[in-house]
């Protein structure tokens, strides 16, 4: 492999060498965009953003229920600003599912938003047909459904990219898919050429979660290698025969090794023979990781099957409220008195009836983590006293009223209760929180494909 | 036979599915893998983590990184938003795994990099 490539910038050469550089800039909406300059500085001809975890669609979905125009992440005018002077120069395109539940109000803010700066000449690409309550009746989804989305592939981000968009905006693609979809655009890998799109999602899978294969979460060394605050985002390297070469911007912090890429490699995929993709079933037990220089792996060797015969859907449905007591118990007998309070609120819910579906209570600096694999009986025979205990006692009503009215009952606890102890933190709660059950469906193509949309807007 | 614990053998990285945590430990070489397989069965995974994993562990052998995958059904109190715990995706769970002590043969547990690496704490005031 070559040591460093400048970006591509298109075809620029016979396609064995052509290099088409993707970069991480985001894992998740929340995420830090600090790592996302660098990327653009070390030139990248894709920037994908992955702003959607399973999660995520029910926090928009609170967002749109209060205002239609809502239900996108709303840091996306971030990263569209950080990498505007690169989109307008034609040196890098954009490609993100910030769209979330509604992106066609996220195109239109994006578009707007370059017509009030005075860009001209972008095209900006919305996809649809992600959202299933179009189909309802199919489906048999239940009344209280507050979102139901399908995981998409990269074929309508494809035809977006085909059609010459420099900003392609999702809603529910599959994350991997959106890195897989401009290696498909500029390689023009077949729909059943399984190891390249496998090698495609491969890469994706590996820069979804933007720092966390460059040294973030790393179960290693951690500590020796470089600064936080100056996190390298990851840069995939790719060409047309499938290989990738994994790095970062020099000079960020962080680490790419084998150890690192196959930390993330391994991140939340489950059957590692059998990654289910939209677009592809990925063998990461066939993948090759070889360091090929400082902080650069390359990833060869990648199998795959065809595609899953159905599409994977998320239906979203509310699970009851939770209420929640925290308390800062100070030693001595910390683990004792932390426990005696949370019994005492415990047993003041049976004398007022408070109608209670689940209970959960966890001791931090005991064993609130970690649960059954502390081993209680060696540390209270070593005679070893926490420091201090701080108590968290959780219930889950089926009605937030009722959720709420335990909460009160704590004040107690201040001047009537165990010794030492204090609330802990200055935040204050904001009451009881909605709980969301998700359940994943198989959902036929049929279905879906007819309704996937591309919109493409010139600014 | 040695006795260690995982920590001073294995890396280990942790994410979540619905209500499944999915965890994976990492060996540094042919033998430790071995080690590690032989020790570190579904069962002694699903003993291990006790009452708060209430469905079957899957274990899943990736020789090509030297891993060995297991994915904990019912392990998150439910799944993300809907769990009543703190670590709604058992992000810290990994940990929890290292946790475990395991006999492994001698030269395994001698040439483990990982053996005795701490991180050390940095208990300089941050203002």
């Amino acid at each position: 492999m070559t040591g460093t490539t400048p970006p591509s910038g298109g075809p620029t050469g016979p396609p064995a060498d052509r290099v088409v550089r993707l970069g991480g800039g985001q894992g998740y909406y929340g995420d830090g965009y600090a790592g996302v300059a660098p990327l653009l500085d070390a030139g990248v001809d894709y920037l994908v953003c992955e702003a959607l975890a399973e999660l995520t669609l029910a926090i928009l979905q609170k967002d749109r229920q209060r205002d239609e125009s809502l239900g996108y992440t709303r840091d996306l005018p971030l990263y569209v600003a950080a990498a505007l002077p690169y989109l307008v120069d034609g040196r890098t395109r954009f490609i993100t599912n910030a769209g979330g539940i509604n992106p066609i109000a996220a195109g239109r803010a994006v578009v707007d938003g370059l017509r009030a700066q005075g860009v001209r000449g972008l095209k900006v690409a919305t996809v649809v047909g992600d959202d299933l309550r179009a189909h309802s009746g199919h489906l048999d989804l239940p009344d209280t459904t507050l979102f139901a989305s399908v995981y998409l592939g990269a074929t309508p981000i494809v035809e977006a990219l085909d059609a010459g968009a420099d900003i392609v905006i999702t809603g529910r693609v599959a994350d991997a898919s959106l890195f897989l979809a401009p290696l498909v655009h500029e390689f023009g890998w077949a729909a059943d050429d399984w190891d390249r799109r496998s090698a495609g999602v491969t890469v994706g899978h590996l820069l979804e979660c933007s720092g966390q294969v460059c040294g973030g979460n790393y179960s290693g060394e951690w500590w020796t290698h470089g600064d936080f605050t100056d996190p390298g985002f990851p840069i995939a390297e790719c060409r047309a025969d499938g290989t990738a070469v994994i790095t970062k911007p020099e000079g960020t912090g962080g680490l790419v090794s084998f150890d690192t890429v196959r930390e993330q490699l391994m991140y939340e995929v489950h059957d590692p023979a059998a990654y289910l993709n939209p677009d592809v079933t990925a063998d990461f037990t066939s993948v090759r990781l070889t360091e090929v220089g400082p902080d650069r792996v390359e990833v060869s060797d990648v199998r795959g099957r065809p595609a899953p015969a159905t599409y994977k859907g998320l239906v979203c449905t509310p699970a009851g409220w939770s209420g929640e007591v925290r308390l800062a118990y100070g030693w001595p007998d910390a683990e004792a008195k932390a426990r005696a309070g949370m019994r005492f609120l415990r047993r003041r819910a049976d004398q007022l009836g408070v109608a209670v579906e689940e209970w959960h209570e966890e001791y931090f600096g005991v064993n609130a983590l970690g649960g059954p694999t502390v081993d209680l009986a060696s540390i209270d025979a070593a005679g070893r006293e926490p420091a201090e205990v701080l108590a968290r006692l959780v219930w889950r009503c089926d009605e937030r009223a009722e959720a709420a009215r335990l909460g009160r009952e704590a004040g107690l606890l201040g001047l009537a209760g165990p010794p030492m102890v204090t609330p802990f933190g200055r935040t204050r709660d904001t009451g009881p929180s909605q709980l969301l059950a998700l359940e994943a469906i198989a959902v036929e193509r049929g279905l879906v494909d007819p309704g996937v949309r591309v919109a493409v807007e010139e600014v | 036979m040695a006795t260690v614990q995982l920590r001073d053998l294995c890396g280990v990285r942790s994410g979540d599915k619905g209500d499944r945590s999915d965890l994976t430990l990492f060996a540094d070489d042919e033998a430790t893998y071995r080690a590690v397989l032989d020790a570190v069965t579904p069962e002694v995974v699903a003993a291990h983590f006790g009452d708060l994993v209430t469905g079957p562990v899957e274990r899943f052998e990736v020789p090509n990184v030297l891993a060995v995958k297991f994915v904990l059904h019912g392990a998150l109190g439910g799944g993300g938003p809907r769990s009543l715990r703190s670590d709604n995706l058992g992000k810290t769970l990994g940990g929890a795994l290292l946790r475990l002590v395991v006999d492994v043969p001698d030269e395994v547990a001698a040439a483990s990099p990982r053996r005795g690496r701490r991180a050390p704490v940095d208990r300089t005031p941050i203002s």
